[in-house]
C-alpha cells in the first residue's frame, strides 16, 4: 500500500506552532496528512447542513471537511482530528466530528487536544494505530492464533511475554520493565520454559509497547506494532467479544487507553493521562504508603468506601498529599485504597472516556484490571458491569502473538 | 499618516484602501483563496514556532488555548503600534477571515479598550451599501489626517 493518507481536520495547530509535529509524526509512519479540499462557496452551506453553530471559521470549515469525507466527496484512508486544548467550543466539535465520522464512515478516526508543548513523538503511537488500520484491515481481521507464536510486550512498567498454540496460551511470563531488553529476554525466557517449547520452535514474533522497535528488532519480530491495534485484539479475543462493539480501557502504568472497537478494529480512540495521578502509577504508589503488595490492594479497596476519604490525584504530589492527610486523619487503609481506586477511574472516566463511545461489553485490561477496587469503581461510574477476561495482563502480548500468527511462512 | 490596525486583520481589499489613502496598514494581509487547502482559513504564510503561544502569553494567560495565544503574537504587536482601527463586522470569508471566534473577540476588545480613532462598520450586503461602505473608510482615512500628525 502506498502512503497512508490522513485527512487533518483541525482548528489552530498552525498558530501553536505544532503542524510541523503533526507532519513529522505521520511521516514517521509512512503516512501523510492533507486538508481535504473544499470550496469557500461549500463551506457555509455545510456546516448549516451539520446544524452546529459554532462561532470559529476554522471549526466551521473543520464541520464542512468532514462531511466532504463522510459523503465521499473526498478520499481518505483515515482522519485525525486537532484542536486546541481548554477550548470549550473546539471541544464540542471534536467530540461532535468524531462521534459523526464514526458513525457515518468506516474511516478511522482520532481526535487529539494539543498545546504548544505538544511533540511528534506524542502523536506517533496515534498515527501508528490510525495506518495500522489502514493498512492492516486484513490482519486485523484474524480471529484465530495458529501454529506456535510468541508475543512480547515491552511496557512502561512491565514486560509480558507469552507463547500460545494453536489458539490457546501456553506458556507466560512476567517482570518488572528494567533494563528493556533483559527485562524482554527475562520474560521470554520464563514463557517459553513454562511452554516446554525452546526458541527455535516458534515459528512466528510480534512486538508491542513502548519497547516494541528495540525488542522487535532484538528478537527479530515479524510483527512489530503500537499497542492500541493490539490490545484491542488482544482485548476481544480472551474476553471473546469479536464480533460487534465493545469498548476496552486499559490504565496503564504510564498511560491510560479507551478504544471503541467494531469487529475487533479500532474505530476511535483516546490515549494520554494529564498525569501519573491518574495512572497505574499512582496505585503502585498508594500499595507501597499502605505497606501492601499491589496484588493486595484491590482486595483492600474492596472492603473500604472511597466517599469517606476526599482524595483528587488530578496531581500524583497532590494525590499522595490526600493519602498522607488521610492516614494521619485516621482513615482505615480500606478507606483509602477505596478512594485512590476512585480517584484514578474517576479521572480516566472524566478526561478520556468522554472522548469514546461507551458500548458494552467494556473490556478492562492490562495489569490494573486485576485491582479489583478499581474495576468496581469504573463500573460505579459507567453504572456497567465490566468484563476483566482471564489472562488480562497480558493482553498486549495475547494480541502480539495472535497477529504474528499471520505471519508464519506459508499462511 | 496614521498607522491604522484593520479587522479581519487578512482583508487584502482593507489593507489595499488603507494603504491608497495615504496610511499604513496594519495587517497580516493574506489572500483567502476560492479553494482552502491549507489547515485554517487564514493559514499564516510563516512558519511559526512554539515560540509564538509563548510570546503570545503577553496578550492572553497561560490557560488560554495556544491557538489563540500564538495568533495574539502576530497581532498583539499590531494592536499596540495601532493609532487607529477599522472594524469590520461579520465579514464575508473572502473578504477577509479570521479562523479562531475567541482571538477575534479579544482582539475586538484589546482595540476598542484603546482609545484611539476607530471605524465600526457592517460588511455590506448590496452594492448601494457597498458604493457607502467604501465612502466611509474614505471619509475616516481622510479625517486622520488631521487628528494623527
Amino acid at each position: 500500500m502506498s502512503k497512508v493518507r490522513i485527512a487533518q481536520l483541525s482548528c489552530g495547530p498552525e498558530y501553536s506552532g505544532v503542524q510541523k509535529e503533526i507532519d513529522t509524526a505521520a511521516a514517521a509512519v509512512d503516512a501523510e496528512i492533507f486538508f481535504p479540499d473544499l470550496k469557500l462557496a461549500d463551506l457555509r452551506q455545510s456546516f448549516d447542513e451539520f446544524g452546529l453553530n459554532v462561532r470559529s471559521p476554522d471549526l466551521k470549515l473543520a464541520i464542512a471537511r468532514a462531511k466532504a469525507l463522510v459523503e465521499g466527496r473526498v478520499e481518505a484512508d483515515a482522519v485525525f482530528i486537532a484542536t486546541c486544548f481548554r477550548c470549550a467550543e473546539a471541544a464540542i466539535v471534536r467530540n461532535e466530528l468524531r462521534r459523526y465520522i464514526h458513525e457515518n464512515s468506516s474511516l478511522p478516526v482520532v481526535s487529539y487536544s494539543f498545546t504548544e508543548r505538544t511533540t511528534s513523538g506524542t502523536l506517533l503511537t496515534r498515527m501508528e494505530a490510525l495506518t495500522t488500520i489502514a493498512r492492516r484491515r486484513a490482519l486485523l481481521a484474524r480471529e484465530v492464533q495458529q501454529g506456535l507464536t510468541m508475543g512480547i510486550d515491552s511496557g512502561s512498567s512491565t514486560t509480558k511475554a507469552v507463547v500460545m498454540r494453536d489458539n490457546k496460551i501456553i506458556g507466560t511470563g512476567w517482570l518488572p520493565t528494567t533494563a528493556v531488553i533483559e527485562s524482554a529476554d527475562e520474560a521470554i525466557r520464563r514463557a517459553i520454559t513454562e511452554a516446554g517449547v525452546s526458541r527455535d520452535e516458534i515459528e512466528a514474533v510480534g512486538t508491542t509497547g513502548y519497547g516494541r522497535f528495540l525488542v522487535g528488532e532484538h528478537v527479530k519480530a515479524n510483527l512489530i506494532q503500537e499497542e492500541l491495534t493490539v490490545n484491542s485484539k488482544g482485548a476481544v479475543f480472551l474476553a471473546d467479544s469479536q464480533r460487534g462493539p465493545s469498548t476496552v480501557i486499559d490504565i496503564g502504568g504510564m498511560d491510560n487507553k479507551a478504544i471503541s472497537v467494531q469487529d475487533g478494529i479500532p474505530g476511535t480512540f483516546t490515549m494520554g493521562g494529564i498525569c501519573a495521578g491518574a495512572s497505574g502509577r499512582f496505585l503502585e504508589m498508594t500499595s507501597k504508603r499502605l505497606g501492601v503488595d499491589i496484588t493486595e490492594l484491590g482486595p483492600l479497596a474492596m472492603k473500604g468506601l472511597s466517599r469517606k476519604v476526599p482524595m483528587n490525584s488530578y496531581c500524583i504530589v497532590f494525590g499522595t498529599q490526600s493519602l498522607v492527610n488521610a492516614l494521619a486523619a485516621g482513615s482505615s487503609p480500606e478507606d483509602v485504597a477505596a478512594a485512590a481506586c476512585h480517584s484514578v477511574a474517576e479521572q480516566v472516566f472524566e478526561q478520556q472516556l468522554q472522548e469514546v463511545d461507551i458500548k458494552e461489553p467494556v473490556i478492562m485490561v492490562g495489569g490494573t484490571s486485576l485491582i479489583q477496587g478499581l474495576v468496581r469503581a469504573m463500573e460505579e461510574l459507567l453504572q456497567t458491569k465490566i468484563l476483566v477476561p482471564h489472562h488480562a495482563q497480558y493482553i498486549g502480548a495475547v494480541g502480539s502473538a495472535l497477529l504474528a500468527s499471520g505471519f508464519i511462512k506459508g499462511d | 499618516m496614521a498607522k491604522v490596525f484593520l479587522y479581519p486583520t487578512t482583508s487584502l481589499i482593507l489593507s489595499d484602501l488603507v494603504a491608497r489613502f495615504g496610511h499604513t496598514p496594519l495587517s497580516a494581509a493574506l489572500q483567502i483563496r476560492e479553494r482552502i487547502q491549507t489547515p485554517g482559513l487564514e493559514s499564516p504564510p510563516l512558519q511559526i514556532t512554539p515560540e509564538g503561544p509563548k510570546k503570545g502569553l503577553r496578550w492572553a494567560a497561560v490557560e488560554v488555548p495556544s491557538g489563540v495565544r500564538g495568533r495574539m503574537s502576530l497581532y498583539g504587536p499590531m494592536i499596540e503600534d495601532a493609532e487607529a482601527a477599522i472594524i469590520i463586522n461579520n465579514a464575508d470569508y473572502s473578504f477577509g477571515c479570521m479562523g479562531c471566534a475567541r482571538t477575534n473577540e479579544l482582539i475586538n476588545f484589546l482595540i476598542r479598550k484603546k482609545n484611539i480613532p476607530l471605524l465600526d462598520l457592517e460588511y455590506p450586503s448590496n452594492d448601494e451599501e457597498g458604493v457607502e461602505f467604501v465612502a466611509a473608510i474614505k471619509r475616516f482615512l481622510d479625517g486622520l489626517s488631521g487628528e494623527v500628525a
